[in-house]
């Protein structure tokens, strides 16, 4: 450092400081941009006229009733199949999974499954349930691709939590007796809970917004019911957003965002739940 | 009851362990469904089509007469959004990283790391929304040539998706830079600035190079924002204002259509997915060797 110009230094450093607290307001000033957006083209058409009605050729009638059932299924059906599976999974290699190459290999498989893109589970999903299995564009065939999509995320969720319970209580549990699956069962599992479920939950809330698979399984058809069994045909809210959105009339565009706002609607009430239940896991610890 | 001392052997325990290897081996199969059915299918089409015409041909055309099956095109649209974003979210990601990490006091973190999370949360087709009816119109306003689906409206789009990982992961890499070291730095008459460009980034540099293959990955992955925005014209074009397609919206514009499975162009699509695989996965394994390999401990 050549210069002595201790003023030019504070100088720098003040421009550094409020260049970074700008750029920061600016990532928070487009969340709130989109939400203006959003809310603003969005909130007239958002009746229970849309909420009642099903997808239509005219903007007046359409809605989205069968895209929010369509969701519901979707999602019911991908958290009875992804989170015991995930849950237990991590149980496995957190609680019985010696360290060695086996258990290393399934765990930089799974780190490395939760960055293959959406769209290549859809790939999967089409190849394998829809065509080999025959499920055709079921809501069980959507479900089934949606738990691959989550499971990685679960798993590391629940593993991270599973771990974060302090060995004594296994130690203490063992030295009276019990066998490794009352270990888990009565020690392990109810204290790592929160931490399962917040993970759980923010998986799911990604399988609510996910559109690229299902699109590609084929879900992207006039569907004018509600399905009434896991066999049957379905859409989803972001399929049916996507589908607003991708025409050119403004209408089409508003009822999008009247969607939006209906889905971003049902994720933030996730989000919190999911925050709620983390600060009270926190603070039972302490 | 001397003699059960040395426990009996139980079966149910044994079981529970078995379901629990399943379940957990269920991660292990779907990788190798996914490699064995785009390498199945992959090698169906390269039968028909030579390797060398489909990863250097400047025309992609498989939905039109004449058929051409070169992807340049699309690696060429996909690059493009790579591009675009990383100018977006890379910057404005290490400096709200910064922002966070040194400056800010606790009360703002709490509120802007949540505004972080719910920008990250948001799905991805209602950035195309928003791509479409808010960054397109603003750009068609400042470059009257801006076509309606175009380049720059999508990368952007897909920049201000990732910037939330981009950030949150570099705040984690500058916090767990210790705090000896600024403090060194400090007592020596550094100012803030130099003490996070020369002390605190470059010790934090593995994990936000981690951030920055992990954001470059995402782009090339993401689907929705980029089918809506960017369009779905493989113009083998660097211009950002025109209209392009990326290897993602390809595979959606298929699907969208009804292909018969078997037909040629059901198999472009499982190759232009294990080309999008091959090139994520090397993103992602090389993101965690570097935050393995070159993590620095301080003790």
């Amino acid at each position: 450092m050549k210069d002595n110009n201790l003023n030019g230094r504070h100088l720098l450093a003040k421009i550094f400081r409020w260049t970074c607290i700008a750029v920061t307001g600016f990532a928070v000033l487009i969340l709130g941009i989109l939400i203006y957006q959003v809310t603003v083209m969005g909130l007239p058409w958002l009746d229970m006229q849309f909420m009642d009605s099903f997808p239509s050729r005219f903007p007046e009638r359409a809605g989205i009733k069968s895209a929010f059932f369509g969701t519901l299924w979707l999602v019911g059906l991908t958290a009875l199949f992804a989170i015991p599976t995930g849950v237990l999974a991590a149980i496995y290699l957190e609680e019985y999974a010696k360290p060695g190459k086996v258990t290393r290999f399934i765990e930089l498989n799974i780190a490395n499954l939760a960055g293959v893109p959406s769209i290549v589970y859809g790939i999967l999903g089409l190849a394998l349930f829809v065509r080999f299995f025959h499920l055709e564009r079921s809501v069980v065939a959507g479900a089934l691709t949606m738990s691959l999509l989550i499971l990685p995320v679960i798993i590391i969720a629940s593993k991270e939590s599973i771990k974060a319970v302090p060995q004594s209580l296994r130690q203490a549990a063992y030295a009276v007796g019990a066998t490794p699956w009352q270990v888990i069962r009565h020690h392990v599992l109810p204290s790592a809970i929160p931490g399962v479920l917040t993970g759980v939950i923010l998986a799911l809330s990604r399988a609510i917004g996910e559109t690229a698979p299902l699109i590609m399984m084929g879900a992207l058809t006039y569907i004018a019911f509600i399905p009434e069994g896991p066999m049957d045909e379905f859409t989803a809210l972001p399929i049916q957003i996507f589908n607003w959105t991708a025409r050119p009339q403004l209408e089409f565009h508003e009822l999008a965002s009247a969607g939006i706002i209906v889905l971003l609607g049902v994720l933030l009430i996730m989000n919190s739940i999911a925050v709620y239940i983390r600060y009270r896991g926190t603070r039972s610890k302490m | 009851m001397e003699e059960q001392l040395t426990g009996r052997p139980r079966l149910g325990e044994k079981i529970l362990k078995g379901a629990f290897f399943c379940c957990a081996s269920i991660s292990v199969v779907t990788t190798i469904a996914v490699i064995c059915i785009l390498a199945f299918e992959t090698y169906g089409f390269f039968v028909e089509i030579p390797i060398t015409d489909f990863l250097f041909g400047t025309e992609w055309t498989p939905l039109l007469q004449p058929k051409s099956y070169g992807m340049l095109p699309l690696l060429c649209g996909t690059l493009m959004i790579v591009v675009g974003s990383s100018i977006v979210a890379l910057p404005v990601g290490i400096a709200s990283a910064v922002y966070l990490s040194e400056y800010a006091s606790d009360r703002v973190r709490n509120i802007v790391k949540p505004v972080l999370e719910i920008l990250a949360g948001i799905p991805t087709v209602v950035y195309g929304f928003f791509a479409l009816t808010f960054i397109t119109p603003m750009l068609q306003s400042i470059f009257e040539s801006t076509h309606v689906f175009n380049a720059a409206s999508a990368a952007i789009v897909v920049g201000i998706m990732v910037l939330p990982m981009v950030a949150s992961m570099c705040d984690d890499a500058l916090q767990s830079v210790p705090d000896s070291l600024r403090e060194g730095a400090y007592s020596l008459g550094a100012t803030s600035f130099e003490v996070t460009i020369r002390i605190v980034l470059p010790a934090a540099l593995s994990g936000i190079f981690a951030s920055f293959v992990l954001a470059i990955s995402r782009a090339i992955g993401e689907t929705m924002a980029v089918t809506l925005a960017a369009g779905a014209t493989p113009n083998f074009t660097l211009n950002p204002l025109e209209s392009i397609q990326t290897m993602t919206a390809y595979i959606v514009q298929v699907s969208l259509g009804d292909t018969p499975a078997g037909t040629l162009t059901y198999k472009t699509l499982f190759a232009v997915a294990a080309v999008l695989f091959t090139l994520t996965l090397f993103l992602n394994l090389t993101a965690s060797s570097v935050m393995r390999r070159f993590k620095e401990t301080y003790e």
